[in-house]
């Protein structure tokens, strides 16, 4: 089965049709509203597969159907739908792993009594992913951008009577805004220096050769050529977005939500948008490429910011002890790799890694929420424990889960996505700190997740709800055992032996040969040994020796409290922001209130002053002169005005309800008139 | 029934709705939300007198929005005035707000 370009609209338009459903049932429609999300996203997947066969039929084609939004002067605005194979993959990972989630929830979510609601939101987010991969338009990739934010707003605030929920719902939308105000930035300089804002458009798409060429020759103070601060710019939306420092901080924040939104959020929808994008600009980000003479590249940024990100994050989920917290941090981390190996300038592997880490982490945080579930509501990682004879198949899929995470070789996707990434980090040629950074958060990455795994499933029970828990229904077992067989699959597609993946991707014949696996042997070593080192270390401190309560000082912490407590409240960037930015902010209100009391208002005052004194002048003269005269009138006046008065009840309906019935006379009078001329015609 | 038909009776209902919901509701933000609700059904039939009216001219979309920027104002002062009446009051019920009377 293929489905046309012309058709790949109905892939976004089925869920959104679904959260419609939801939106108009009553509350107590929990059967209709959740099956129809889960029937649209049914229907999604297959229609998913239909377009990657279109797409993988030639690989090197970008099929795309445009048509005309509205004109507008002499101009029109465009939109369309774009295939090729990064929109196949893509669509096929985001509805798949989209469709289980939505499976999980049925059992996660069955006691809130907002359940309807929460399929309604979860259709729409997952209808704004896919459309925003499907569009061949920035403007319309921008559109379903912003109603990604919208989405994940509603959901992250999902349980919005508590007040840490509303403020992380808060904190992730005016996060991810103050990036996406840089993409605007950029989408509208690429308007006005491209006139068009569509990809691909038969030659004249701002993605294709002609027009990126033009955009790079043009340069700006001090050699930068345009499509580089043009990159930088939506660059500067993907940082908001996939959760890159220095906007990292609403990611962690966003574990408010209940456990499939975070799946989803870290998995399928909101943070793949960010890498996604950068994905699809990829020719504009690089067209500054064979420029020698500027003084920057705009890839050259995004891998050190994405080599920043991945450390970054490694580094501070060693030391939280909540589980879904340090899951956030390593999504925070894998993101930084796929920023890292698209700056380093392998897109593919980047989107190899993208697809193997959504099923992993999907599998994590379900996994992590079967836990939840069944230890009611626990997070904490201290108080759990000893949950692995209780939860067979979750321990069993949360370890597939953990080991595809660490880069366990061989066996696990994570390990050979994960491989090709620091592969290119090793050949990019300006320099190798994004492989140092890379091979660091490695070792890190298998020590937080043995970590994890040796708190949560080793040793006995801390705490009263971990003692009692038990396995999970089969509608939360299942989607573990579904995304736990992807998460090991999925890593032979790309495997340096036969990179079938990423030679379709990029539309380029495939090499297979078995001489290739072990290509670049010494770092696949290496990097073996780290994964080793990391797990190893996790063991000695953490499994060999079982926390024995709830309470007890963690070994991390026994030796360096300091820089425990410090990566704990996570290198203090929350309170680092509220010390500078709030500040400066509060700071320019300040100003501006003084501006408004003093210097506007002080002008007023004067203004006001110099009238009194006119007035007062006049009484003078009124009061010596013509005063009695006008007794008589002001009487009558103020009188009339009495009576006018009593019409001014001071209830803003009563005025509401005489402006609507004039209005609704005066239009029964137009009416009648234009009958009466014998109008109508 | 032509687009444009279509379209102006979406307008209306909109209106209606809108006109409904600010003339019988005590909530002042549901209020300012009917208001907000007739302002677009404006909006709503100046973008489809400009897509189907026949003239080519773009006045229709910067009516539209100006409206837009000038609506946006108008809800942040009227979500300010609904704090204001909560300071004072400590509800948002509109028939208590009648200081204004004269």
């Amino acid at each position: 089965m293929t489905l046309p370009v012309q058709f790949i609209w109905l892939i976004p338009a089925l869920p959104l049709l679904a959260a419609l459903v939801g939106a108009l049932t009553p509350r107590r429609g929990r059967a209709l509203a959740s099956g129809a999300a889960i029937a649209a996203m049914a229907g999604s997947t297959l229609l998913s597969c239909g377009a990657l066969a279109t797409a993988l039929a030639n690989p090197a084609a970008h099929l795309a159907a445009n048509f005309t939004w509205f004109g507008l002067g002499t101009g029109a605005v465009q939109l369309g739908w774009l295939l090729d194979p990064l929109t196949g993959f893509m669509c096929v990972m985001v509805s798949f792993v989209s469709l289980l989630i939505f499976i999980f929830s049925l059992g996660y979510m069955h006691e809130d009594e907002n359940f309807k609601q929460f399929f309604c939101f979860l259709s729409l987010f997952a209808a704004a992913m896919l459309g925003l991969l499907v569009a061949n338009s920035l403007l319309l990739l921008f559109v379903c951008w912003e109603l990604v934010g919208l989405a994940s707003y509603l959901l992250i605030g999902f349980w919005f009577h508590k007040p840490s929920a509303a403020a992380a719902a808060k904190k992730a939308f005016i996060t991810t805004r103050i990036g996406d105000l840089g993409f605007l930035l950029g989408l509208v300089w690429l308007y006005d220096s491209t006139g068009s804002l569509l990809f691909f458009d038969g030659g004249n798409g701002v993605l294709e050769p002609t027009v990126l060429a033009s955009l790079a020759g043009q340069t700006l103070c001090g050699g930068l050529a345009v499509s580089t601060a043009i990159g930088l710019l939506i660059f500067c939306g993907a940082v908001g977005k996939s959760g890159q420092f220095p906007l990292h901080v609403w990611l962690p924040d966003a574990m408010e939500g209940p456990t499939p939104v975070s799946a989803l959020i870290h998995a399928a929808t909101m943070v793949a948008a960010g890498v996604f994008l950068i994905a699809r600009v990829y020719p504009l980000m690089s067209a500054d490429q064979a420029l020698a003479h500027v003084p920057l590249h705009a890839l050259t940024v995004v891998a050190f910011i994405g080599a920043i990100t991945a450390l970054l994050g490694a580094v501070i989920a060693v030391a939280q002890t909540d589980i879904k917290r340090v899951l956030a941090f390593s999504t925070v981390s894998q993101l930084g790799y796929m920023m890292l190996a698209l700056g380093v300038g392998s897109w593919t592997a980047s989107i190899f890694h993208l697809l193997t880490h959504a099923f992993f982490k999907a599998l994590l945080f379900l996994g992590a929420g079967s836990v939840i579930h069944a230890a009611h509501h626990e997070q904490d990682i201290r108080s759990l424990g000893g949950l692995r004879p209780r939860m067979k198949v979750t321990f069993a899929t949360f370890a597939i889960g953990m080991m595809a995470l660490s880069g366990v070789p061989f066996l696990f996707s994570g390990f050979w996505s994960k491989e090709a990434i620091l592969h290119a980090a090793h050949e990019w040629d300006v320099s190798q700190i994004p492989l140092y950074a890379g091979l660091t958060a490695v070792v890190l990455t298998a020590f937080y997740m043995t970590r994890l795994v040796a708190e949560t499933f080793f040793g006995q029970a801390r705490s009263e709800p971990a003692s009692h828990a038990h396995e999970s229904p089969a509608v939360m077992t299942v989607p573990l055992v579904l995304l736990a067989v992807g998460a090991v699959l999925l890593g032979f597609t790309g495997t340096p032996a036969c990179p079938w993946l990423q030679a379709r991707l990029s539309g380029t014949p495939l090499h297979s040969s078995m001489e290739h696996l072990l290509e670049g042997g010494g770092l696949m070593l290496l990097s073996i040994v780290l994964v080793g080192a990391g797990l190893g270390l996790g063991w000695v401190l953490y499994g060999r020796n079982p926390r024995a309560s709830a309470t007890a000082v963690d070994p991390l912490a026994h030796s360096f409290p300091q820089t425990y407590a410090f990566l704990g409240a996570r290198l203090k960037f929350d309170e680092l922001y509220a010390a500078t930015l709030f500040r400066l902010n509060s700071a320019l209100a300040t100003l501006a209130a003084f501006f408004d009391l003093w210097v506007w208002g002080g002008a007023v005052n004067l203004l006001a002053w110099l009238g009194e004194f006119g007035g007062e002048v006049n009484r003078k003269f009124d009061e010596e002169g013509l005063n009695d005269g006008f007794d008589t009138v002001s009487g009558s006046v103020r009188g009339t005005g009495q009576r006018y008065s009593r019409a001014q009840t001071g209830e803003a309906h009563g005025y509401m309800r005489t402006v609507a019935i004039a209005f609704a006379i005066l239009t029964l009078l137009l009416v009648w008139l234009v009958l009466a001329s014998g109008g109508g015609r | 029934m032509s687009a444009l038909q279509l379209c102006l009776l979406l307008s209306s209902g909109l209106f209606c709705i809108g006109l409904t919901v600010a003339l019988t509701r005590s909530n002042s933000i549901l209020v300012l939300l009917g208001v907000e609700l007739m302002l677009n059904a404006a909006n709503l039939n100046f973008i489809a007198f400009w897509r189907y009216g026949g003239g080519s001219a773009s006045a229709g979309v910067v009516f539209v929005l100006f409206s837009i920027a000038v609506a946006a104002a108008e809800a942040a002062i009227g979500l300010a005035l609904v704090i204001a009446v909560y300071r004072h009051q400590k509800n948002i019920r509109l028939q208590e707000a009648v200081r204004l009377k004269g």
